[in-house]
């Protein structure tokens, strides 16, 4: 009936990355409005699917297409959408959306004035900067992307999954491989080598599901409950499947090429990297290894969950430990998988439910930092946290305010999206499913709570080391004061890209620091120079200055706010969509 | 005794065989001008053209097998044994292999084309040779008796060496030339040894009536001690396995391909790499699956075993290489072991697995050649204006020809195995499942390993490919029409069993069938 929706979404980006590869140059100037076209018409597609969406059964699936493709595989092309792929799908849309609105910022202006080209390539790559680098081929990429994303959530055959699954591989690997920053080559090749890897792994789980049942049909396979297939063999195609997914998820021990592509990749690519990317790891778990392979599930459970833990606890010491803002926000991504997988590993409707909830609320929060990072790191030209010193709150107050409100939302304070995922993936391994050791799962509950408490930590710290503390120059090194009354740009660029000064910057701001603010004025570029005298006098920026958030941002940014306080005040709207998938799909456990 | 011969059968052959002789008389009777390179390259693509016609046209009268150069039914002992010893059969096996080799011919005579027209390579002699391989080619896989198999594959290596040494004053091509032919001398003179034991144990050169001896339901005339058979026949089955072995660069027997590829002009890489290779799982599959299925204890634990060390050895060996003919060489020996797997468990569960089984083998070997030709294509392209054709050549390709440069960025995708070059991908899953029911577990475990190593170069070069450009100026040359025809077919081709894999399928399941 309302079929052709699902094969419209993936099917507008694929269409828009075709057209692309048509030779006619005449597409050249509107380029960057190009992929904003195409992005919104699939983000509209799936509002409307929110909008037509029979919410009174969430646990069918709707909007169903299934046709037969490769007869001689058994390979159908099957799409659908029930309550725990809806908000995914729409999620995708809408990031993939943010992030052209993102990148045709500083389309109008092919370069911001005040960055000199010669740090280009040290630095990251703003967005502006982007698209004047091969813009035809970061759109088709992004578009191409979204193909690939939207189809994963879509898919509803173990094959067609598994196509959709690699179709991202190849525009993420280009977009960290091309756009990325300095150390893209080797961030790239390690990205593309770990999760191929997972995923030829994940393809033998997938086949060898086939060869037991006969079957590729996700639907039909839930449906059974792993009736046909022998308990050995669920457990080894669960740990298969499992380990594809947990490469791309990332899992604790598989996690290592996470925070490597993430610092490398330009702001698109780290947001739809933490924001979608690493979510379909996680809805592999709910879609397919838990429903299709239930005593497979039960058996790795207990694993699943210390391997969950120690992800918690191991991400939140590596971000307590990272002077690299982007870094740090992929590590916070390895510790809140890690909630999200404690909650899959209780095999309880709470604990799925809160993974599920963590799932999407971590694809805004960290979408939102990396947006953030982002920024930050067009500004400044680095993302260590010393070097960008303290004071963002003082010297670019909006910026520094949409930073701690994502912060603390990532850290789960309550009325914020970020609190019930997590709340209920602990409170889910407080009374596990039945079969499941349940003091261990207890162990794991206090274990995870005390990560909960180190991710307060380290956001809190960098926090205090990036917002908060005096405006001090990015530039002043102690040692020498800010004497010089030439401070030209120029200079304070060089400076701060020095690697080794940064690090004699630690986080208390010591007797070094310039004891008047004039100085401090006479040394920053002179648009920061005009924002601080006018910051103290009150909130008439006049203009708006080049540091401070622009419109265009603004614009990206605002949505994911919007939804973030909204999810985080209303958790039941989410809850209420995956609540009815997730009891069938536990059918035979609870 | 007078023979019946169905000519509509030998046809495409014959017909490749005679306009092999027209070239060669054109080639010395017309003046030596530009003109007359093009005539006989276009005179050698209408005999192919026109071969691949009487294929389809055999396949459109599609019925049972047909067969010709029977042995009379007086000789035969009787006119129920007479339809089994037939020399030439044309079945739906024959019919697809039949078709690829000549698909692929197009291709390689419209690279041909290209690559003659630089000039310094005689044309006439290039174009007999060529259709002499096709005409071994072709009639290969209608071969069901040994002589003819042994007969069919010197066709095809034979005229190789040659065309390997066409590039005259070029030491390279020489010693590529030298080494290709001891090897094969070798391999044929093992395989004949092989050929010859079985023939002593059976007395018989016919394949269905091997297959009789040998899966004990005829006595064996050879074996005079007691009621099973000889130890000998392992020794045969074992040296006639090696023999084809050779023929399809398996490790232990893979070390000629790179040094070949290299020497060898870019269509004769291609040549040897598809048409050459397709010949090659043709008669292995014949010789093992029809003829030996009985001895499948025997033979099927070493194909396993060679498969497997194949695709590691070609991988691991692809991974170092920093010249694109190299990588493409080891890259399809490594191919050769994914084309052997599915046949070590053709016989491993029984006959009713064995369609199934080289039906993979042979959907695997279609796709393969589709894009192994259009990453060719292009590699021929490149090779005009890089003369030592080294992967950092391939900088920027994307950028400056977007055509060629796409059309190999999709076929190397292809070859990983990796969406959007579903046709891989579909290819590697049927030969996995076809591996997972049968049983054999670890090669598919090997398999997958395999498959991540070879991710790894194809995706550097690929990489490579949108890598910004060095300082290598735009080249002036303008590849022929030729060349884009080559690239074009192959890619369309490459993206047709992307979009849809099943007519790959259905092609190869008609011929398991048959």
């Amino acid at each position: 009936m309302m079929g052709w929706i699902s094969v419209a979404l993936p099917a507008v980006p694929l269409l828009g990355a075709l057209l692309l590869l048509l030779p006619p140059r005449t597409l050249r100037a509107p380029l960057g409005t190009y992929g904003l076209i195409f992005s919104g018409v699939t983000l509209a597609l799936s509002l409307l699917l929110l909008a037509t969406f029979d919410y009174g059964a969430a646990a069918r699936m709707q909007f169903e297409v299934d046709r037969p493709w490769v007869p001689g595989l058994g390979l159908r092309f099957h799409l659908g959408v029930d309550g725990i792929s809806l908000p995914l799908v729409v999620l995708t849309a809408l990031l993939t959306f943010l992030c052209f609105v993102h990148l045709s910022r500083g389309r109008t202006p092919p370069r911001t004035p005040r960055e000199p080209a010669a740090t280009q390539p040290s630095g990251g790559r703003a967005g502006g900067a982007l698209m004047s680098a091969r813009p035809r081929a970061l759109v088709f990429t992004l578009l191409v992307l979204e193909v690939g994303m939207i189809g994963t959530f879509l898919a509803l055959d173990l094959l067609l999954f598994f196509v959709f699954f690699e179709i991202v591989l190849i525009p993420m690997y280009f977009l960290i491989g091309i756009w990325g920053g300095a150390g893209r080559r080797p961030a790239s090749i390690k990205f593309i080598l770990y999760t191929l890897l997972g995923s030829v792994v994940m393809l033998l789980g997938l086949l060898l599901v086939w060869a037991q049942t006969g079957t590729l049909d996700i639907v039909a396979l839930s449906a059974s409950h792993g009736a046909g297939m022998a308990r050995s063999v669920q457990i080894l195609a669960f740990v298969a499947i499992g380990i594809g997914l947990a490469v791309k998820t990332p899992m604790w021990p598989l996690h290592t090429w996470l925070p490597d592509a993430h610092t490398e990749a330009p702001t698109a690519g780290s947001v739809l990297l933490a924001g979608v990317l690493l979510k379909m790891g996680t809805y592999g778990f709910a879609r397919i290894a838990i429903p299709v392979l239930p005593e497979g599930a039960a058996a790795v459970a207990p694993w699943l969950g210390a391997f969950a833990v120690v992800g918690i606890v191991y991400g939140a010491l590596a971000c307590l430990a990272q002077r690299d803002l982007k870094r740090m926000i992929a590590y916070s991504s390895v510790g809140h998988m890690g909630f999200v997988l404690l909650g899959f590993a209780t095999l309880t409707p709470v604990g799925i439910n809160g993974a599920l909830f963590a799932n999407v609320a971590h694809g805004l929060i960290t979408g939102l930092l990396f947006f953030l990072a982002g920024a930050l790191k067009d500004r400044f030209h680095t993302s260590e946290m010393p070097a960008l010193g303290g004071g963002l709150l003082a010297r670019m107050p909006r910026l520094g305010s949409v930073l701690t409100f994502a912060s603390i939302a990532s850290l789960g304070l309550p009325g914020l999206a970020g609190f019930w995922g997590e709340m209920l993936a602990l409170f889910g391994a407080f009374q596990p499913a039945n079969g499941l050791p349940r003091g261990l799962f207890l162990t794991y509950m206090v274990i995870g709570g005390l990560g909960a408490v180190l991710t307060a930590a380290y956001f809190l710290v960098m926090l205090s080391r990036v917002t908060h503390g005096r405006p001090r120059p990015l530039t002043t090194p102690s040692p020498t004061p800010g004497e010089s009354p030439a401070g030209d740009a120029a200079a304070a660029v060089d400076d701060r890209l020095i690697p080794g000064t940064p690090d004699e910057r630690p986080v208390a701001p010591l007797g070094g620091t310039p004891a008047h603010p004039s100085a401090t004025a006479t040394l920053a570029p002179s648009p920061a120079d005009n924002r601080l005298e006018s910051q103290p006098a009150g909130q008439d920026p006049g203009k708006e200055a080049p540091g401070d958030i622009s419109s265009r941002e603004l614009l990206a940014w605002t949505p994911l706010v919007i939804l973030i306080l909204l999810f985080g005040l209303w958790p039941g709207l989410l809850l209420s969509l995956t609540t009815p998938p997730v009891q069938t799909l536990l059918g035979v456990l609870s | 005794m007078i023979q019946q011969i169905d000519y509509f059968l030998i046809a495409p052959p014959l017909v490749l065989a005679l306009t092999a002789g027209l070239v060669l008389l054109l080639d010395a009777f017309l003046p030596a001008r530009p003109r007359t390179k093009t005539g006989l390259g276009l005179l050698t693509l209408g005999g192919v053209l026109l071969a691949l016609g009487f294929v389809v046209a055999q396949a459109v009268a599609a019925g049972p097998a047909r067969s010709t150069f029977c042995v009379p039914p007086h000789l035969a002992g009787g006119p129920g044994r007479s339809a089994a010893l037939c020399s030439y059969v044309v079945d739906g096996f024959t019919l697809a292999f039949a078709g690829l080799v000549l698909v692929a011919a197009v291709v390689v005579v419209l690279m041909s084309m290209t690559e003659l027209a630089a000039g310094a390579i005689p044309v006439g002699e290039w174009h007999f040779l060529l259709l002499c391989t096709l005409v071994g080619a072709v009639t290969l896989p209608a071969s069901r008796d040994l002589i003819m198999l042994v007969v069919a594959l010197e066709l095809v290596s034979l005229p190789i060496f040659a065309l390997t040494a066409m590039k005259r004053y070029d030491g390279r091509s020489s010693e590529a030339a030298v080494k290709l032919f001891v090897v094969s001398v070798v391999s044929t003179a093992v395989m004949l040894f092989g050929v010859s034991l079985l023939y002593g144990i059976a007395g018989s050169v016919y394949l269905s009536r091997l297959a009789a001896v040998f899966a004990g339901q005829a006595a064996a005339p050879g074996a005079v001690s007691g009621p099973g058979l000889p130890a000998v026949v392992t020794v045969g089955v074992v040296l006639v396995v090696a023999g084809f072995a050779f023929k399809i660069a398996a490790v232990p027997f893979h070390s000629w391909a790179a040094d070949v590829y290299q020497g060898a002009p870019v269509p004769v890489a291609a040549l040897l790499s598809v048409v050459s290779k397709a010949a090659g799982f043709a008669g292995l599959i014949l010789v093992l699956v029809t003829g030996l299925s009985g001895q499948a204890a025997t033979w099927a634990p070493i194909v396993a075993i060679v498969s497997a060390l194949t695709m590691t050895a070609g991988n691991l060996l692809a991974m170092r290489q920093r010249s694109a003919v190299r990588l493409l060489a080891w890259s399809s020996v490594a191919q050769s072991g994914y084309i052997l797997a599915p046949l070590a468990v053709a016989a491993a569960s029984g006959p009713a697995n064995a369609p199934g089984a080289v039906g993979a083998s042979m959907a695997y070997l279609v796709i393969y050649a589709a894009m192994n030709l259009g990453a060719f294509a292009v590699v021929m392209l490149v090779s005009r204006t890089a003369a030592r054709n080294e992967l950092d050549d391939y900088r920027g390709l994307a950028l400056r020809r977007p055509a060629a440069g796409l059309t190999l960025a999709f076929c190397l995708v292809c070859l990983a195995g990796l969406p959007p070059g579903l046709a891989g991908l579909f290819a590697k899953v049927f030969v996995f499942r076809e591996i997972v029911q049968g049983g054999a577990g670890w090669l598919a475990v090997v398999m997958a390993v395999n498959t991540v190593i070879g991710l790894y170069y194809y995706a550097v070069w690929t990489a490579r490919l949108f890598a910004p450009a060095g300082a290598a100026a735009p080249s002036p040359y303008r590849p022929p029409v030729t060349a884009w025809l080559a690239v074009g077919l192959a890619l369309a081709a490459a993206v047709l069993f992307s979009i849809a894999p099943q007519l790959a399928f259905d092609l190869t399941s008609l011929s398991a069938s048959g």
